[in-house]
C-alpha cells in the first residue's frame, strides 16, 4: 500500500533526525525527571493522600506521568511543522506525490515512538523507588500512552497547520495543556476536589486515560476504568486525526 | 518548436482566478489568467512584487486550489487530476525547500523515495544529480554549511529527481551572486535542451531577456501580454535608429520619413531619430537611400527597445519604480 510505504519513509526521515540530536530527547527527560524527584517526595507526605490513592506514591504517580509527558511532549510537535511550513521544506513535500496521510502519521508515530522511549526511561527510574508493574498491564499502559500520543499529535499538527504563526501557537498550547494537567488528577487526586471542580475535571478526557494508566500499573487489566480510558482515548484519537487528515488534504495557502 | 514531441502544451490555463478573503472583503490575487505555455521551452511571467506570480506558480502547482477558471498542467486536469500533475511536475519554490540539519544526498534520496523510486534507484539519482549539479564535494554536509549558490543548485536537483516534464522555478535567482546566477542559467538552458519544459516567475529584466524563450508580462493578478521577448518589444515601438549626416539633416529627414517601414520620426537639433519595425533590416535601405539625395553620413546606430519599455507600454509603469 503506498500510503503505509509513505509512513514508513516519512517516520524513517524524522526518527533519524531525533537519533542523531539524542540531545533534544535527552532534554524533554528533564521535566518528567524533576517531577519523579523533586514532585513526588512531596506527595508521601499529603495529608489523606495515602488514603484516597489507596498506594504507594510512585505507583499512584507514575502512571499520571505518562499521561503527562505524552500531553507536554506531545503538544509541541506542530511547532516543528510551523518552521518547516516557514522554511518551505513542508511545501517541497507537499508538491510531491506522497500521500498525505502518510506525511502526517509518519510525523505522529516519530513522535510516540521517541515518547515511548522517555515513558520506558522513566518507569525503569521509578522502579528502584517502589513502582510495582506486571509486564501485560505495562505494555498496555504503553499502549495507552502511544494512543494517547495519537490523539495529541493530531490536534497539534492540525491546530498548526489552522494557527501558522509560532509565536501563537506557543501561547495556544500553554493555554491549553495547563487546564488539562490541573483537571486530570495527575497531581494531586482529583476527589480531594470539591465537587464543582470535580465535575468540570469530568470533561477532560486526561482523567480516562489518567484512570486507566493507574489500573494497568496496578494490574487491573480487565478493569472497567481501562476499558473506558481506551475508548475515550481511542475514540477522540480517530476523530482528531480525521481532522487533522483533512487539513493535511487541503492544499496550503 | 518541438511541436513533435510536446503535442498539447505543457500548461494551458483559462480564466484562472485567485481570491482571498481580506480585512476589507475579498482581494482578487489573480482575475482571470489565460495562459499557454508550450513544451520544451523556458516560459517566463514576468512582474514587479505582489503581481501575482508566486500565486499563479503555486495553483499550477497543485499548491494552491484556484477559485475559478481551469487549467491543464503536463497533460493532466488541475483540479480533477492533482495527484497525477504532482507526479510530472518539479516545482522548486521561492523558500529554500531543504532542512539545515540533514546532508544534501539524504535530502535527495529522501525526495526520491517521496516520488515512489525505490531506495537503490533514489540513490542512484540522487548520485546522478549531485554530479550534474556539482555538489559532490559538500554532498554528506548538512546543507546549513552550503552556500546560497549550492543551496539553490540543491533545491533545483530536489526538483528534478523524477525526471519531470515540467519544471516550476519560482525566483530562481534572487538573492544570489552574479556568478551563481549565470551557472544557474546554464543548468536552466541544458534542461531547456533535454526537452524539460521550464516555467519560471522572476522579476529581473535581464533574466527575462536573456534566459526566457517565452515571456507572459503579469500585472495586478492579470496577463497584461505574451510572447518571445523579441516580439514583444517589437510590437511596443519598433526599434529606434539615430541617423547623423554631415551637412541638410532636413534634407535628410525629408527623404527617410516617407520610407514605408518608417513608423515614426523626428528632428532633435542635427540627429534625425526613427522609428522603425525592424532596425537591422532598415539600416541598409536608410543608407541607400541617403546615398541617392547625395548625403555624408556620419553615423547610424540603431538601440531596441528594453523590457522596461514594454512593461511600461502595457502597464503604465516602469518595472525599475515597482521593483525598487
Amino acid at each position: 500500500m503506498r500510503a503505509l510505504r509513505d509512513v514508513q519513509i516519512v517516520f524513517a526521515r524524522y526518527f533519524r533526525r531525533s537519533v542523531t540530536s539524542p540531545l533534544l530527547v535527552g532534554v524533554s527527560l528533564v521535566q518528567p525527571i524533576l517531577y519523579l524527584l523533586l514532585f513526588a517526595p512531596l506527595l508521601t507526605s499529603v495529608s489523606g493522600l495515602s488514603r484516597v490513592a489507596g498506594t504507594g506514591t510512585y505507583q499512584w504517580f507514575v502512571p499520571g506521568l505518562m499521561i503527562q509527558i505524552a500531553l507536554f511532549s506531545i503538544s509541541s510537535g506542530g511547532w516543528s511543522l510551523i518552521s518547516e511550513l516557514r522554511t518551505g521544506v513542508l511545501e517541497r513535500m507537499w508538491v510531491t506525490p506522497v500521500s498525505r496521510v502518510g506525511l502526517l502519521l509518519g510525523r505522529i508515530l516519530r513522535d510516540a515512538a521517541t515518547l515511548l522511549v522517555q515513558a520506558v526511561i522513566i518507569v525503569a527510574l521509578a522502579l528502584p523507588l517502589g513502582l510495582v508493574a506486571k509486564l501485560p498491564g505495562l505494555l498496555l499502559a504503553f499502549a495507552l500512552v502511544a494512543l494517547l500520543a495519537l490523539l495529541v499529535g493530531a490536534v497539534s499538527y492540525a491546530g498548526a497547520l489552522r494557527i501558522r504563526s509560532e509565536d501563537t501557537f506557543g501561547a495556544l498550547v500553554f493555554a491549553a495543556t495547563l487546564p488539562l494537567l490541573l483537571l486530570s488528577g495527575i497531581l494531586l487526586p482529583i476527589r480531594l476536589a470539591p465537587a464543582w471542580l470535580q465535575r468540570l475535571a469530568d470533561l477532560n478526557p486526561l482523567l480516562y486515560a489518567v484512570g486507566a494508566e493507574r489500573a494497568l500499573f496496578d494490574g487491573n487489566v480487565t478493569s472497567v476504568a481501562v476499558a473506558r480510558g481506551f475508548l475515550v482515548v481511542a475514540g477522540l484519537a480517530i476523530v482528531a486525526s480525521g481532522l487533522a487528515v483533512r487539513e493535511f488534504r487541503r492544499a496550503m495557502i | 518548436m518541438p511541436t513533435l514531441a510536446h503535442p498539447r502544451p505543457a500548461i494551458h490555463a483559462r480564466g484562472l482566478r485567485r481570491a482571498y478573503r481580506g480585512r476589507g472583503g475579498e482581494v482578487e490575487a489573480v482575475s482571470g489568467l489565460d495562459l499557454v505555455v508550450d513544451g520544451g521551452a523556458i516560459f517566463g511571467l514576468l512582474g514587479p512584487n505582489g503581481a501575482g506570480k508566486t500565486t499563479v506558480m503555486r495553483m499550477l502547482a497543485t499548491l494552491l486550489p484556484p477559485t475559478g477558471g481551469e487549467a491543464e498542467v503536463a497533460g493532466a486536469d488541475l483540479r480533477r487530476e492533482p495527484g497525477t500533475v504532482r507526479r510530472r511536475i518539479g516545482y522548486v519554490g521561492q523558500k529554500c525547500g531543504s532542512d539545515h540539519s540533514i546532508s544534501g544526498r539524504e535530502e535527495l534520496v529522501f525526495q526520491g523515495l517521496l516520488y515512489g523510486l525505490s531506495r537503490a534507484r533514489a540513490e542512484r539519482r540522487a548520485e546522478e544529480l549531485l554530479v550534474a549539479f556539482d555538489l559532490t564535494h559538500c554532498a554528506s554536509r548538512r546543507t546549513e554549511t552550503y552556500s546560497g549558490g549550492q543551496r539553490r543548485r540543491l533545491d533545483v536537483a530536489l526538483g528534478l529527481v523524477h525526471q519531470p516534464s515540467l519544471l516550476f522555478l519560482d525566483e530562481p535567482t534572487t538573492g544570489l551572486d552574479p556568478q551563481s546566477r549565470a551557472h544557474l542559467w546554464k543548468e536552466v538552458r541544458k534542461l531547456r535542451d533535454q526537452g524539460t519544459t521550464v516555467f519560471l516567475t522572476t522579476h529581473y529584466l535581464d533574466e527575462a531577456d536573456a534566459l526566457c524563450d517565452r515571456l507572459a508580462i503579469i500585472d495586478r493578478g492579470h496577463t497584461a501580454a505574451q510572447g518571445t521577448p523579441d516580439e514583444l518589444k517589437r510590437n511596443v515601438s519598433g526599434d529606434g535608429v539615430i541617423v547623423r549626416v554631415r551637412e541638410n539633416p532636413q534634407l535628410a529627414l525629408r527623404t527617410l520619413a516617407d520610407l514605408p517601414f518608417v513608423r515614426e520620426s523626428a528632428l532633435d537639433g542635427d540627429t534625425i531619430r526613427l522609428y522603425v519595425d525592424r532596425g537591422e533590416e532598415a539600416a541598409p535601405h536608410l543608407l541607400g537611400e541617403l546615398r541617392t539625395a547625395g548625403l555624408e553620413l556620419i553615423t547610424l546606430s540603431i538601440s531596441r527597445p528594453t523590457l522596461d519599455d514594454v512593461f511600461l507600454h502595457y502597464t503604465g509603469r516602469s518595472l525599475r519604480d515597482v521593483a525598487a
